[in-house]
């Protein structure tokens, strides 16, 4: 068996990947990416946990997770393209207009 | 009923005040003087009142008119409200009598001036104010009465308020007289957490201080006495107010450089009202001061001093109201002197002669300067009197009452006072002894320079013909402030005319006063004079102004200075009048005999210059208050301090903002890491609870 502690910390490590690239990349769509990454690092830690303790809701709420991903993509990506419409760039840095 | 006489004068104020531009001023001068003959009638119509009362239980006449309740706050209770008897009855006499001449008198000579209106507005307003103070019932209607006539004194001295000079004089008034008023308030603060009542009268609910006071022992002759807090202290304090008020050493130096005003404010105010107020109030407090020795003495020391003091300098001026203004000083300092050796009827006497006299002098020297084209210096007068035959005459009437002439008004009041400091039953040892003979010295200075006065502007070469052009530089020396603005007509007689009379509304005020300043000292013949000359008969009324105020006035005695043995001599009272006049007589006759001969002869430059004393208050008072006042106050704490700690906060605010504002630089991508690193904090704070509980 491979042991649960290995499936934690590779979901840790895709997390905080997928944690860092929000911030780091410029392109929206990127940080989308990053985004999804960070939910499917969050579903891998829930279905070790499920497999691991033999516990079906682990993956029940695995499912809820990635439904709601699939619906905030869906959203976030619709504002991505009014902003886009906005401001005609796709760089994070130029919706800088809440600003002191 | 008394209000009549108080609101009389408001009225025309306010209506002059009003409306007062667009009137002629023919109108002006109907108001004005109709709310102030208002006055005087129902004053006399009060008098007569009064004196038809039946005396109650004490012997004491009173007539009171309580408007409403103004203040009261526990035991402290100030009612609006108005009392007439002997005292503050003789005195609403003679201040509407004369005010009302004075106001006859202003309509002629202001007459052409601007804003005439304004100038009767104020001089009903100062009405107002005084008869407010002569009628209160209690200590604080006096001190509204107080300030005010102190406000209308700024407002007419400065009302040439395009020139400096007069704006200068204004505000010295003002503020010398605030120094005094704080005295003054002090003093009434003192009375009542002494006797927790301000009212001169017993009223359902308060009693009168008076009568209070009149249960305490008499304190010690000491100057521990002044500092502890008793009946000395309070009497020290309103000493304090009256010298504001009523121009004595050391706050006396506003009064010279208030003859900036014209001529009707210098007669009315500084003459024959306001300035007595300071001597009313003491006599009406005759009580207290009766029962503090060391205030009455240091109250006729320093009345002597101004006394002599002023007389020397009067001296030496030439501008002919700065003598009368120092005569007025001086005048105040024999009232003082009185009150301080316990005869408070004599001085209230003194205070009635000289109202008559000085406002005589004051406005036939107004008649001169009208006729003089406003010109003020003596240098540039003489001869008048073949011109100005009425004011001649009746300022003549004038000097011979004040040098105690005999049998005019001022010799009666002044010897009283004389005598009554000689034999006074309040000073110690011998200082009765000499301040008598410092009052009778100041007696003859005061002939002196009245009768120089009178020589150098009425007799001799008329000096005013060769005065044209060097008028303005000679003038220039002798306070250049001095003049009105109408420099175009100084005076010549180059200019064709002669000198002429004033017109009737001007000289039958001078005749009126001259009048009684001739013969109203008979109401108050000393008994010892009266006895040995007058018929029986007349007794009754010659002695009648003392015998009416006696009710008010107490003669405090203080056991052990010899002088009630003196008192009661007739024969020493006598030789001491015969003595006044001869001293009178002779000054009178040295001022004419050397002034007639050299009318321009110059007096001693210290004397002339006032003994420098404007310069030494300025080096050593005002110029040290300027200085802290700049460098330390508004420099210092004004500017580094406060503003220093407002503009300090608005910077601190400044900074925090900017400090801030990179919170939110409009970086998404930072917003998101904030995001993220506050989640990181609150799940790492959690676990670190878990881990360790």
């Amino acid at each position: 068996m491979v042991p649960l502690s290995w499936y934690l910390a590779l979901s840790a490590v895709l997390f905080t990947i997928g944690a860092v690239g929000v911030f780091v990349k410029r392109n929206v769509i990127s940080i989308f990416m990053c985004i999804e990454l960070m939910l499917n690092a969050v579903n891998l830690t829930l279905i070790a946990f499920s497999s691991y303790y033999r516990e079906i809701s682990g993956q029940l709420f695995v499912f809820i997770v990635m439904t709601v991903a699939a619906a905030e993509a869906g959203v976030g990506l619709a504002l991505v393209i009014a902003v886009f419409r906005n401001r005609q760039s796709l760089d994070a840095d130029d919706a800088n207009l809440l600003k002191l | 009923m008394l209000r009549v006489i108080v609101f009389a004068p408001l009225l025309g104020a306010i209506i002059l005040g009003l409306f007062g531009k667009r009137l002629s001023e023919r109108i002006i001068a109907l108001i004005a003087c109709s709310s102030i003959a208002v006055s005087t009638i129902a004053a006399f119509a009060a008098f007569a009142k009064l004196l038809a009362q039946q005396p109650d239980s004490a012997g004491v006449r009173r007539i009171s008119d309580t408007l409403f309740t103004w203040i009261q706050v526990g035991a402290f209770r100030a009612d609006f409200a108005f009392m007439l008897d002997p005292l503050s009855g003789v005195m609403i006499l003679f201040v509407t009598g004369v005010g009302l001449l004075i106001h006859i008198f202003a309509t002629a000579y202001m007459s052409g001036e601007d804003s005439y209106y304004r100038f009767f507005t104020y001089l009903n307003l100062f009405m107002f104010m005084m008869i407010t103070l002569v009628l209160a019932d209690n200590y604080l209607m006096m001190f509204v009465g107080w300030e005010g006539v102190g406000l209308c004194s700024y407002l007419l001295i400065g009302y040439y308020f395009l020139r400096d000079y007069a704006n200068d004089a204004a505000k010295k008034a003002f503020i010398v007289n605030r120094i005094g008023d704080f005295g003054f308030a002090l003093g009434v603060m003192l009375i009542f957490y002494h006797f927790n009542t301000i009212s001169f009268i017993d009223k359902t609910g308060i009693a009168s201080v008076f009568t209070l006071a009149a249960n305490k022992p008499i304190e010690d002759l000491a100057s521990t006495a002044l500092f502890a807090g008793g009946l000395t202290t309070i009497a020290i304090l309103l000493f304090i107010g009256a010298t504001g008020k009523s121009a004595q050493i050391p706050l006396y130096v506003w009064l010279p450089d208030a003859m900036a005003g014209p001529t009707p404010v210098s007669a009315l105010i500084h003459a024959a009202t306001m300035v007595t107020a300071g001597v009313y109030m003491i006599v009406r407090s005759n009580m207290i001061f009766g029962k503090a020795p060391m205030a009455l003495t240091i109250v006729a020391v320093v009345g002597a001093l101004t006394a002599f003091f002023a007389a020397t300098i009067g001296i030496a001026q030439w501008n002919i109201k700065k003598v009368l203004a120092y005569s007025t000083v001086s005048q105040l300092g024999y009232m003082f002197l009185a009150c301080g050796a316990g005869a408070f009827g004599p001085a209230f006497f003194h205070v009635v002669t000289h109202a008559f006299f000085k406002a005589l002098l004051f406005l036939g020297s107004g008649s001169v300067i009208h006729a003089m084209h406003h010109n003020e210096d003596m240098r540039t007068m003489g001869g008048l009197s073949k011109y100005l035959k009425i004011t001649f005459a009746t300022m003549g009437a004038g000097t011979l009452a004040i040098a105690g002439f005999p049998l005019l008004s001022g010799f009666f009041s002044k010897d009283e006072i004389l005598w009554k400091v000689r034999s006074s039953t309040v000073l110690p040892g011998s200082l009765g002894t000499i301040l008598w003979l410092l009052g009778l010295l100041t007696a003859a200075i005061t002939a002196i320079y009245m009768t120089r006065m009178m020589v150098i502007t009425f007799f001799g070469e008329e000096r005013f013909r060769n005065a044209h052009h060097d008028d303005h530089g000679h003038s220039g020396h002798d306070d250049h402030k001095a003049h009105d603005d109408k420099h175009g007509h100084d005076s010549h007689g180059g200019h064709g005319g002669n000198p002429h009379e004033s017109p009737l509304a001007m000289t039958i005020p001078l005749i009126v006063l001259a009048i009684l300043s001739v013969v109203g000292g008979f109401m108050g013949v000393p008994e010892g004079l009266a006895e040995k000359f007058l018929p029986h008969s007349l007794h009754h009324y010659t002695h009648s102004f003392y015998a009416f105020l006696q009710p008010v006035i107490s003669v405090p005695v203080i056991a052990g200075n010899g002088g009630e043995a003196l008192a009661k001599d007739h024969g020493a009272e006598l030789v001491s009048t015969i003595l006044s006049s001869i001293v009178a007589l002779v000054a009178i006759g040295i001022g004419y005999l050397v002034f007639r001969g050299k009318p321009l002869m110059q007096m001693p430059a210290f004397l002339e210059n006032k003994y420098f004393i404007d310069e030494i208050y300025d080096a050593v008072i005002v110029n040290p208050l300027k200085a802290i006042s700049t460098t330390g106050l508004w420099k210092f704490v004004d500017v580094v301090i406060i503003d220093g700690s407002v503009n300090g906060l608005a910077k601190l605010v400044n900074l925090t903002g900017s400090g801030l504002r990179y919170l939110q630089p409009g970086i998404t991508r930072l917003y998101a890491a904030f995001i993220f690193g506050g989640a990181v904090f609150v799940i790492g704070w959690f676990f670190y609870v878990v881990v360790n509980r």
